[in-house]
């Protein structure tokens, strides 16, 4: 298990701590502007939201720094801005406009924003896990002090890629960061439909990667978890195993109506939204007041909105893109 | 720079520490490549270039070949030796849904300068998991390059250009021809265009396409076909994606007469992509339509007899084209028709 011994789950300074809460605000606002767009049908085809595991990007995220990369998955919208990424540029890929990341190609399950370490998202599960090692290998190999983190639901843990990369990553001791998003389920289905072993956490073990599974709707849990990865990476110590319990409190898709799961676990899942537990926790600690929370949010909300003004000012992805990038 | 006569397998390892020496990005990444692998392409290199660089992985296809993307998209330039082919089909997802696309659905913000050596084909009594040729399968897929080569020089010249280029190649080495010693100068001027065919051998009856070893059985099938006096042209196409049609497209035009030879299977082999691109693009050259010489379709079976008559021979090629040559011209024909 990873060093319980913590280097400081939450900022102790207003500002750091008012930062953190407007990131995850903007991740919130982000995805239900998105689910809107959805809705009237200025976004189209497979969208997964992460609206309730906004504390697992943010907390991971929030302690990277320039040259380290982040790989996820096909939930990565808030993975993506939680590094940084400009959420009109990810909101336009997403709706598939000429103003996006990639000029609509990508669309929401291939993300990439390279500018901010945001390597790459991808439509197939478990596929960025073993990317998110060749990061790790390049900056072994220059010994940068990078780090590598692949975001990858419970789902993943039962394939082939996980398994191969959990083993190859302890093996050559990479600088990867493995943070499993346990919101249980995969599609349509229960955790235990997948699987015997109730903690992917525990599957790092079999490789020799220390391994701690969190509370993954409490930002400071996944922060301080992640720190300690993050400095044992940095030290050259080999790869880390984060399983974050949490909970997607939309459908797997937009246009899914989860009928798979009953009123009082939602019910009880929405009481715990990692925003508002951030938010009161933050006002006990004296730290951000209700006011001022309430100011963050507006400001997140006023940049999301006019992102989607721009986007939806913005052209489609040209004709002319289509043949364009196949090869150099 | 002189050129020396070496083998295939020399030439493979020659170029990898040609580009090993020349840029410190470039690792190479396989089971046993320490020790040189079943082959000995890789050996020795480790002594020379470091643990660090030259790393020998566990059985993991599928992982490795990830890291390999990953470590390219993050602005190295590896190596990934699959021992035999047959294993792509491990690494399938790496390489296909993400080596080939990540350039696409970046928007050209990520470049996978990723060289993958496959070894490959059916020789030795290998058998159906260790004889395969696979190309059709990966040069079908939008974003990865593909190239054979059917002789040392080429070997040389073409991985050097593969491990150069910024987008994933797959290169196909052929086991039997390994051992195989041909002269290979080893400068920068010896680096071969991954999208060059050439003619191995000119003639004016009929224009023979091929690469890796069946060039070597087609050029066999020339000898055949010169001792009845029959000049046939051989066509080594080597980059395999993207192809060089032009070369075949204005050696159809001179001779009128293609036979397209390989050792994969014929239904959807590559031989039917350039049959295809022959009639659209020179339809109006054609005397004769265009033959294909291909393995029959079975998996490759491991009794050497069988393995024999599975791998088309020079005397299969040389029908082939005696079969293009006994078919009457159709303008003749359509000319005396209408007398
Ligand atoms: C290899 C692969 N198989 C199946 C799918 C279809 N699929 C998309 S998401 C999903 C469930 C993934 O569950 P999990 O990993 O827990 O992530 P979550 O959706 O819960 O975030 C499946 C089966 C896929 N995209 N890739
Ligand atoms: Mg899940």
């Amino acid at each position: 298990m990873l060093d319980a011994e913590t280097p400081g789950a939450l900022p102790r300074d207003p500002a750091g701590a008012l930062a953190l809460l407007e990131r995850m605000q903007l991740l919130r606002a982000f995805e239900e502007k998105v689910a809107e767009l959805y809705a009237s049908g200025q976004v189209a085809g497979l969208v997964h939201l992460a609206i309730g595991q906004e504390a697992t990007a943010v907390g991971v995220c929030g302690l990277l720094r320039p040259g380290d990369t982040v790989y996820g998955g096909h939930r990565s919208h808030g993975h993506a801005l939680a590094t940084g990424a400009d959420p009109e540029r990810l909101l336009a890929e997403i709706a598939g406009r000429v103003s996006g990341y990639a000029r609509g190609k990508g669309g929401s399950m291939h993300l990439v924003a390279a500018d901010t370490g945001f390597v790459t998202a991808t439509g197939v599960v478990a596929g960025n896990i073993s990317l998110a090692l060749g990061g790790a290998f390049a900056a072994q190999l220059r010994g940068t002090g990078g780090v590598a983190v692949a975001f990858f639901g419970d789902g993943a843990g039962q394939s082939g890629q996980f398994h191969e990369s959990l083993n190859l990553a302890a093996l050559w001791r990479l600088p990867v960061l493995f943070v499993c998003e346990n919101n249980g389920y995969a599609e349509f289905s229960p955790l235990s439909a997948h699987t015997g072993v109730e903690r992917l956490a525990t599957h790092a073990a079999t490789y020799g990667i220390p391994a701690v599974t969190v509370d993954g709707n409490d930002l400071g849990a996944v922060r301080e978890a992640a720190a300690v990865a993050i400095q044992r990476a940095r030290r050259g110590e080999g790869p880390s195993f984060v399983e974050c319990l949490t909970y997607r409190l939309r459908g797997h898709y937009e246009g899914d109506p989860a009928k798979y799961r009953d009123r009082a676990e939602l019910a009880a899942w929405r009481a715990k939204d990692p925003i508002e537990r951030l938010a009161g926790r933050l006002a006990d600690a004296g730290l951000v007041d209700a006011e001022a929370a309430a100011d963050a949010n507006r400001r997140a909300r006023a940049i999301i909105a006019a992102a989607a003004d721009a986007v939806l000012a913005s052209g489609p992805a040209p004709a002319g893109d289509l043949t364009t990038d196949v090869t150099a | 720079m002189t050129a020396t006569e070496i083998r295939m397998v020399d030439a493979i390892r020659e170029a990898m520490r040609a580009e090993l020496a020349a840029d410190p990005s470039v690792v190479l990444l396989g089971e046993d490549v320490s020790v040189g692998g079943p082959f000995g392409a890789t050996k020795g290199l480790q002594d020379e270039f470091g643990a660090a660089r030259i790393r020998d992985t566990p059985i993991s296809e599928a992982a490795v070949m990830g890291l390999a993307v990953g470590a390219a998209a993050a602005g190295l330039r590896p190596i990934v030796e699959i021992m035999f082919m047959d294993f792509a089909t491990l690494a399938l997802d790496q390489l296909v849904n993400h080596a080939a696309k990540l350039r696409y659905m970046s928007g050209g913000q990520l470049s996978i300068p990723l060289t993958v050596r496959m070894q490959a084909g059916a020789s030795g009594a290998f058998g159906a998991h260790h004889s395969q040729s696979l190309e059709a399968w990966l040069a079908h897929v939008p974003g990865l390059k593909v190239v054979a080569a059917s002789t040392p020089a080429d070997a040389y010249g073409l991985l050097r250009a593969a491990i150069r280029d910024p987008d994933p190649v797959v290169v196909i080495e052929h086991r039997a021809l390994y051992w195989g010693r041909g002269p290979v100068e080893t400068g920068e001027a010896a680096i071969v265009p991954l999208a060059s065919a050439v003619v191995r051998r000119p003639g004016i009856d009929a224009t023979i396409v091929s690469w890796s070893r069946m060039t070597v059985t087609a050029l066999a099938a020339a000898d055949l076909l010169a001792a009845e006096g029959i000049q046939a042209e051989v066509i080594d196409l080597r980059g395999l994606q993207p192809m060089d049609t032009a070369t075949v497209l204005a050696s159809v035009r001179r001779t009128g007469r293609a036979v397209v030879a390989h050792e994969a299977v014929g239904f959807g082999g590559l031989g039917a992509e350039v049959a295809a691109r022959i009639g659209e693009d020179a339809f109006d050259a054609l005397r004769a339509p265009v033959e294909r010489v291909a393995a029959p379709f079975t998996p490759v079976p491991a009794a050497p007899d069988l393995e024999r008559a599975f791998v088309p021979d020079a005397a299969a090629i040389a029908a082939a084209v005696r079969r293009t040559l006994a078919r009457p011209d159709p303008r003749r024909r359509s000319l005396e028709e209408g007398r």
